[in-house]
């Protein structure tokens, strides 16, 4: 088993026709995935890597039955194409792109609420995979092996890491979720602990945040009271400056706030092992289990 | 991206928000002028103008009696830089100051708006501990703080203000004053892209009016492109120089203390390199997130910024390959090295698609760069080679 996404996963991608929707669409199908479609407006009844092509994620629904959307529209309407997915229907939508401005998140957030049963992941992320499964996103396939770790990041290339010593270390992987660095997204890591936990494949979970907010801090109250399988964590920015954003928009210590020593203490006190060296993420994974 | 006080203020008042009259001075002919936009009869409080807070603390808010005073001021501050327990050690350079028309003042409070990410909202906070440290309220009173939710949009339903107004002890008037601010300030809010609007103090006069003293106002730089106007606010003398060349490069880059600079790319694992170097002894000199297409041309950039830090005597180049090819972006490294000239040691450490191809490349490339596939060893010889 693995989470969010499997063999029978539908998927279309949102802004299909773009060069990073098609490249990446490309690498997806490559890997196995089921991609039936794709939508962009004013295009739709054109062929595109041999699929059809849709104006609207409804009439890509009707003719695919599709239950899962990637978005790559550029950031000025992923607002619009989020709430399009879930209004017609989408089940899980992965949105990738970078730099949403905030407000537009909340109105999303605010929307979404009439759609309990959606799922949004992201934005600003790298998409999930369920090796030897199904891939949504713009990870490198290569790292990955199928196995019993399930990846829970705020970071990409961070995940990569994770991803790649926990091949090493011949654990591989159940599902790897990259819930996106932005200070508002739609998956939380509590959303990914509770789809581990209650997974059967996954055995261990690892959790790699960063600073800012307090996400981590509030994974490490839920992991004391509802996460058994062993749980390792890295967070990045130990190092960083306060007040300074890193990156990623959701990356910054405010107001003395969201420090990396906060989520270690949060993290260290709920049970979970932390590595504060991120090359030792696997081989202090394998120590655990 | 910050605004200065002055120009927070002129945000305030097209929303219809009582804020001071003022005048601004950019030279020190521009003082008469300055002072004739506002009632001087009593003095005026004269304003440093930064993008920093702890002004005050430093002498760089000052009340002013007469034109005299202001003189003296202007002499004092314009053309030098002001320190404060906010900026660095070299400050922020001074090339504006505003004057202030007074206020009599009975009371201050604290009041701000901004994103809530736990609650996935815009949320106000208000405070009857005005002018002091917010952060240092919370911690220590946190009863004196009270905390309101928008829900969705900027439609504010008064009724749902009332409790606050309750707690804070308006009067009836007061109370409608408190209200059309609040609407005022979310309305600006959501129209300008805001992620904070913090109005320390928000004072009550002593004819009883509620009046804005002071604004801090940030916006999300995601929303920059619909907001043309306050684009044209930035201020990139407030700003540090290399991170704002970065910008106009699309790179990200945060400048540090250390000696090592780091180019990396994706956010995650550039703050995770730093902090690796520092695990390992080093100190690294800034944060560079070169993005997921690391191409010669972003690469030669990127070298560029960080070798305009005098203080790098060493650089480590980490890239996880993904799906770009890792012998392309070590060729990319290579030309780049060779178009600017780099005499200071690299480290490059390559992982992922076609990593041993393009680390032999860099170790055949005859410049003063080491290849290496692990991160640990890489931060390792970095560490060696700056010592």
């Amino acid at each position: 088993m693995s989470v969010l996404i499997d063999k029978n996963t539908k998927a279309i991608f949102q802004g299909f026709t773009g060069s990073q929707a098609t490249m990446h669409a490309e690498q997806c199908i490559a890997y196995g995935t089921n991609i039936v479609g794709g939508v962009t407006p004013g295009k739709g009844g054109q062929l595109h890597l041999n699929l059809p092509v849709f104006n609207s994620v409804k009439d890509a629904i009707d003719s695919t039955s599709a239950d899962t959307s990637v978005i790559f529209v550029p950031a000025r309407f992923c607002k619009d194409a989020i709430i399009e997915a879930a209004k017609s229907g989408i089940k899980l939508i992965i949105c990738i792109t970078e730099g949403v401005p905030v407000l537009d998140m909340i109105e999303v957030i605010d929307v979404m609420k009439n759609y309990p049963d959606v799922r949004l992941v992201g934005p600003n992320c790298p998409g999930v995979i369920s090796p030897g499964k199904a891939k949504l996103g713009i990870m490198p396939a290569s790292i990955h092996k199928e196995g019993s770790v399930g990846i829970v990041s705020r970071s990409g290339t961070l995940t990569y890491e994770a991803v790649q010593q926990t091949s090493e270390v011949g654990l591989g992987q159940s599902t790897c979720i990259g819930i996106g660095g932005d200070p508002i997204n739609g998956t939380s890591f509590i959303d990914c602990l509770k789809l581990f936990e209650e997974d059967e494949d996954t055995k261990s979970i690892v959790m790699v945040g960063e600073i800012g907010g307090n996400a981590e801090e509030e994974a490490a109250d839920y992991i004391k009271s509802h996460v058994s399988k062993p749980v390792i964590s890295y967070i990045a920015g130990v190092t960083a400056p306060k007040g300074k954003r890193m990156g990623h928009a959701g990356a910054i210590i405010s107001g003395g706030k969201g420090t990396a020593q906060d989520k270690f203490n949060a993290l260290n006190s709920a049970g979970v092992k932390v590595v504060t060296d991120l090359n030792l993420i696997g081989s202090e994974l394998v120590k655990i289990l | 991206m910050n605004l200065h006080e002055f120009q927070s203020k002129e945000l305030l008042e097209a929303y219809d928000l009582p804020v001071s009259k003022r005048g601004i001075i950019k030279e020190l002919g521009d003082i008469d002028k300055a002072l004739k936009q506002i009632n001087f009869e009593k003095g005026c409080v004269a304003k440093v103008q930064a993008h920093t807070g702890g002004r005050g603390k430093v002498g760089g808010v000052k009340l002013c009696k007469d034109k005299q005073n202001v003189e003296d001021f202007v002499n004092e501050w314009l053309g030098k830089q002001i320190v404060t327990n906010q900026t660095d050690q070299i400050g922020l350079p001074v090339n504006i100051i505003s004057v202030d028309e007074l206020t009599e003042i009975d009371s201050e409070l604290y009041m701000s708006l901004l994103v809530d990410r736990a609650e996935k909202c815009i949320s106000m906070i208000v405070s009857q501990a005005g002018g002091m440290n917010i952060e240092e309220v919370a911690e220590k009173n946190p009863e004196k703080i009270l905390k309101f939710k928008f829900k969705g949009g900027n439609e504010t339903d008064v009724s749902d203000l009332k409790e606050i107004a309750q707690s804070l002890n308006f009067t009836d008037d007061q109370k409608k004053q408190f209200f059309s601010i609040v609407q005022g300030c979310i309305k600006l809010f959501v129209e300008k892209d805001l992620s904070l609007l913090e109005i320390n103090p928000l004072v009550v006069t002593t004819s009883g009016d509620l009046h804005c003293l002071d604004a801090k106002i940030n916006i999300d730089e995601n929303a920059l492109y619909r907001q043309a106007e306050i684009e044209k606010m930035r201020d990139p003398s407030q700003e540090d120089q290399r991170e704002y060349e970065a910008k106009k490069h699309d790179l990200s880059y945060v400048s540090l203390d250390g000696n090592i600079g780091c180019m990396v790319n994706g956010a995650g694992l550039a703050m995770g390199t730093m902090d690796t170097i520092k695990l390992y002894d080093g100190d690294p000199a800034n944060f560079l997130d070169v993005g997921g297409t690391a191409t010669k041309e972003r690469v030669s950039e990127a070298f560029k910024l960080i070798l305009s830090d005098k203080e790098v005597k060493g650089i480590l180049v980490n890239i996880f390959g993904g799906i770009v090819r890792c012998d392309l972006i070590a060729q990319g490294i290579i030309d780049a090295i060779n178009e600017i000239g780099v005499s200071v040691p690299i480290v490059v450490r390559l992982q992922g698609n076609m990593s041993s191809e393009g680390k032999t490349l860099l170790n055949n490339s005859g410049l003063n760069v080491i290849g290496e596939d692990s991160l640990m060893k890489a931060a390792q010889k970095i560490v060696e080679l700056v010592k």
